[in-house]
């Protein structure tokens, strides 16, 4: 246990420097609240609207499109623990499943899924 | 000492709590996240029971539980989306053109 | 490791058509002329699918560590499912433009599907057969929503949808707690527990046990778990019905034998008593509510929901003339049913309009071939010799017979007479009525007409020389248990 005491140390100090940074601002500081001051920050520019807009059906589409082939990579951990096993055959196994993917990702591209406009 | 019973405990009113969010609940998304809280409950209970019984079995199932979630969650919103474009609502209670 | 490529081939053929479908379509310019090109493409993997599979006959294969066979079982569900899927190929082809949604992915969808069906009946551990039971249904759920711009079609797939992973989630939580209690997911191994623990006795298997016939039931649509079954069925593109309510219901009955035949064959004491009652509530439910229904593709679906109901009575009977009746059944369920759906197809308008049972009057005098294909699948149906429903229900009832369920057979002959009142109906309809409207334009090409001869012979053949099936059906499922 003793090996991880930097580590604490290190921990203590990063919470309380960020703690007392916070609190010491929040003392010293003068706080003089304004419209100006609490209105969303968007770059300096005046904001626009409100902010709980419906957002555009595409975001829904990227995001169906991420979920799939960022969940379908889960396959690739197992198969990596146990590479040297599987030898060729998983080898081959997991090229073809590349191959599908890849196959997806051409069909959604072709088909016009990423594209925004 | 957390044991396997813990785990399944655990799992069981997850599990419970998805099937009566999908019972009471009227929007379409919310129920289908409750439904996604139903696999992932039984996924728990998988892997409690793949460490018990110290067989690789249960994990593996987990891995593709995930995937056919995401898949499921995949076509899931694209039909949510469509209904919502032709109907612009997704509350379930409005899903009523056909009678029996 | 064990490994055959033979054992997977039929499903590398769909999948490599499947793909190859896809990619065609979204590389060709938009011309119709492709997409004749695209069904003729799927039936032909669809056919070397099927070849592939007969030649892998000879014995038992495994594949992936014995979690995947292909034994006589599985090869005859595999030919079952690729005809009824190149039936809807043929029917399908001039109803998806007639209704606009002439998409490549149409045909992609049904063969991914397909494969889904072949997985869940060759699946020898409860991964693959739930892994299955996913991608099957799951292009089925876009498939019923492939109207995308009707609301019904949207209605229907959401409905599908979200009961359909509801009942999934039954179906996992039920594999959870048999593999947790018998630290296996596999079939055999299974049985062998159950089988050293003198039958199911832990309560923990057993909740397993009933949550996996709650997540199956669902799938073949039995009562009480069928609510959705008329609505998706009326929502859902005709064509899609038709492949709807044969492949995926042969399919979850396939993994319902499977698993409860095999894997808790020797405590079947405790799972029939569920069965009974869900076979009773099935065939009552499905007959009597169909009585009352106006609109033909609801009728077809209360009907779909009263065979399910003829189809546990043999699995409550779990003999041998129980289980190969219904493979015989499935099999001219197919041929009856994708029949029916065709015709109602040729005799629907742009928009489905003119599924009421009343558009049908006077078929008879206008197009008496049709009137008189539809009158045999309808007789089929209802049991009526010499058809194929008629041998069907009595190989079924006669097993319940032999396994000392008087009463369930006397409960399914009398849900058989009732029925014979909805599907003579619309006989009578066809030609003791003087037609109400034109049936100008016939949505009619030369592959549904194929289709339907295929179905016409495909009936009367299995209903006048059943023998060669059933000995077929007989050697398949000797590898069961």
């Amino acid at each position: 246990m003793i090996n991880y005491l930097p580590i604490l140390i290190l921990f203590i100090v990063a919470v309380g420097f960020a703690v007392t940074n916070v609190a010491l601002s929040a003392v010293l500081g003068r706080q003089k609240p304004g419209v100006e001051k609490l209105s969303p920050y968007e770059c300096g520019i005046e904001p626009i609207g409100s902010a709980r807009e419906r957002f555009s059906v595409k975001f829904y589409l990227i995001a169906m499109l991420f979920v799939i082939f960022d969940i379908e990579v889960i396959f690739l951990y197992p198969w990596a623990v146990a590479f040297k096993s599987l030898k060729v055959f998983g080898f081959v196994e997991m090229v073809i499943f590349i191959g599908i993917l890849f196959i997806c990702y051409f069909y959604i591209w072709k088909r016009g899924g990423l594209e925004w406009d | 000492m957390i044991t396997i019973t813990h785990y399944l405990v655990l799992s069981a009113i997850l599990f419970m709590l998805g099937v009566v969010g999908v019972l009471i609940r009227r929007n379409a998304i919310v129920i289908f996240m409750c439904i996604e809280l139903m696999l992932n409950a039984v996924n728990i209970s998988f892997v409690a029971f793949a460490y018990h019984l110290h067989s690789m079995q249960g994990q593996m199932f987990v891995f593709f539980t995930m995937t056919v979630a995401a898949a499921e969650a995949a076509v899931g919103l694209a039909i949510i989306v469509a209904v919502f474009r032709n109907k612009e609502t997704v509350n379930i209670d409005d899903m009523n053109i056909m009678k029996w | 490791m064990t490994f055959n490529i033979l054992s997977i081939l039929p499903i590398l053929v769909l999948a490599g058509f499947g793909m190859l479908v896809l990619v065609v379509d979204v590389m060709s310019a938009r011309k119709l002329g492709e997409k004749n090109l695209l069904a003729y493409l799927s039936l032909a993997g669809i056919v070397i699918a099927a070849i592939v599979s007969r030649n892998s006959t000879a014995t038992t294969l495994f594949s992936f560590n014995e979690t995947f066979t292909i034994d006589n079982y599985a090869l005859f569900f595999n030919i079952l499912f690729l005809l009824s899927t190149g039936l809807v190929i043929l029917i399908s082809h001039s109803y998806i433009k007639r209704e606009d949604i002439n998409h490549g992915e149409y045909y992609a969808l049904l063969m991914f599907s397909t494969i889904g069906m072949m997985l869940m009946a060759s699946g020898a551990d409860l991964l693959n057969i739930f892994i299955g039971l996913e991608v099957m249904s799951i292009s089925i759920y876009i498939l019923t929503g492939f109207k995308r711009s009707k609301l019904i079609s949207n209605e229907a797939s959401l409905k599908y949808f979200l009961l359909g992973a509801f009942a999934t989630g039954f179906l996992l939580y039920g594999i959870s707690l048999v593999y947790g209690t018998t630290g296996t997911i596999d079939l055999r191994q299974i049985a062998s527990f159950v089988a050293g623990k003198g039958g199911v006795k832990d309560p923990l298997l057993l909740m397993g046990m009933g949550l996996i016939i709650v997540g199956l039931g669902f799938k073949v649509a039995s009562v009480p778990f069928h609510a959705w079954v008329p609505d998706v069925y009326e929502g859902a593109p005709t064509a899609v019905t038709a492949f709807m309510s044969v492949g995926p219901k042969a399919a979850a009955f396939a993994a319902f034998m499977r698993i409860f035949l095999t894997a808790f064959g020797s405590s079947h004491y405790e799972w029939q008593k569920a069965i009974w009652i869900l076979a009773v509530l099935t065939m009552t439910v499905g007959n009597v509510v169909a009585i009352s229904q106006t609109n033909i593709k609801r009728m077809l679906a209360y009907s779909s929901i009263a065979h399910a109901g003829y189809l546990l009575v043999a699995l409550v009977a779990a003999n041998n003339m129980g289980v190969s009746g219904t493979l015989f059944y499935l099999l001219a369920y197919i041929f009856m049913n994708i029949g029916a759906f065709a015709i109602v197809i040729v005799l629907s308008q742009k928009g489905d309009v003119g599924m009421n049972i009343d558009d049908y009057a006077g078929l008879g005098f206008k197009h008496p071939m049709l009137a008189i294909a539809m009158t045999l699948f309808m007789f089929s149906m209802a049991g009526i010799p010499p058809m194929a429903g008629f041998v069907g229900k009595f190989y079924i009832f006669s097993a319940a017979i032999k396994s000392g369920y008087v009463g369930l057979a006397i409960i399914g002959v009398i849900n058989s007479v009732i029925s014979v009142y909805y599907y003579l109906r619309i006989t009578v309809i066809m030609y003791m009525k003087e037609p109400v409207r034109d049936f100008h334009p016939l949505t009619i090409s030369p592959l549904i007409v194929v289709a339907i001869a295929i179905a016409v012979v495909g009936t009367l053949h299995l209903g006048i020389f059943p023998s060669k099936v059933m000995e077929i059906a007989q050697r398949s499922i000797l590898t069961l248990r």
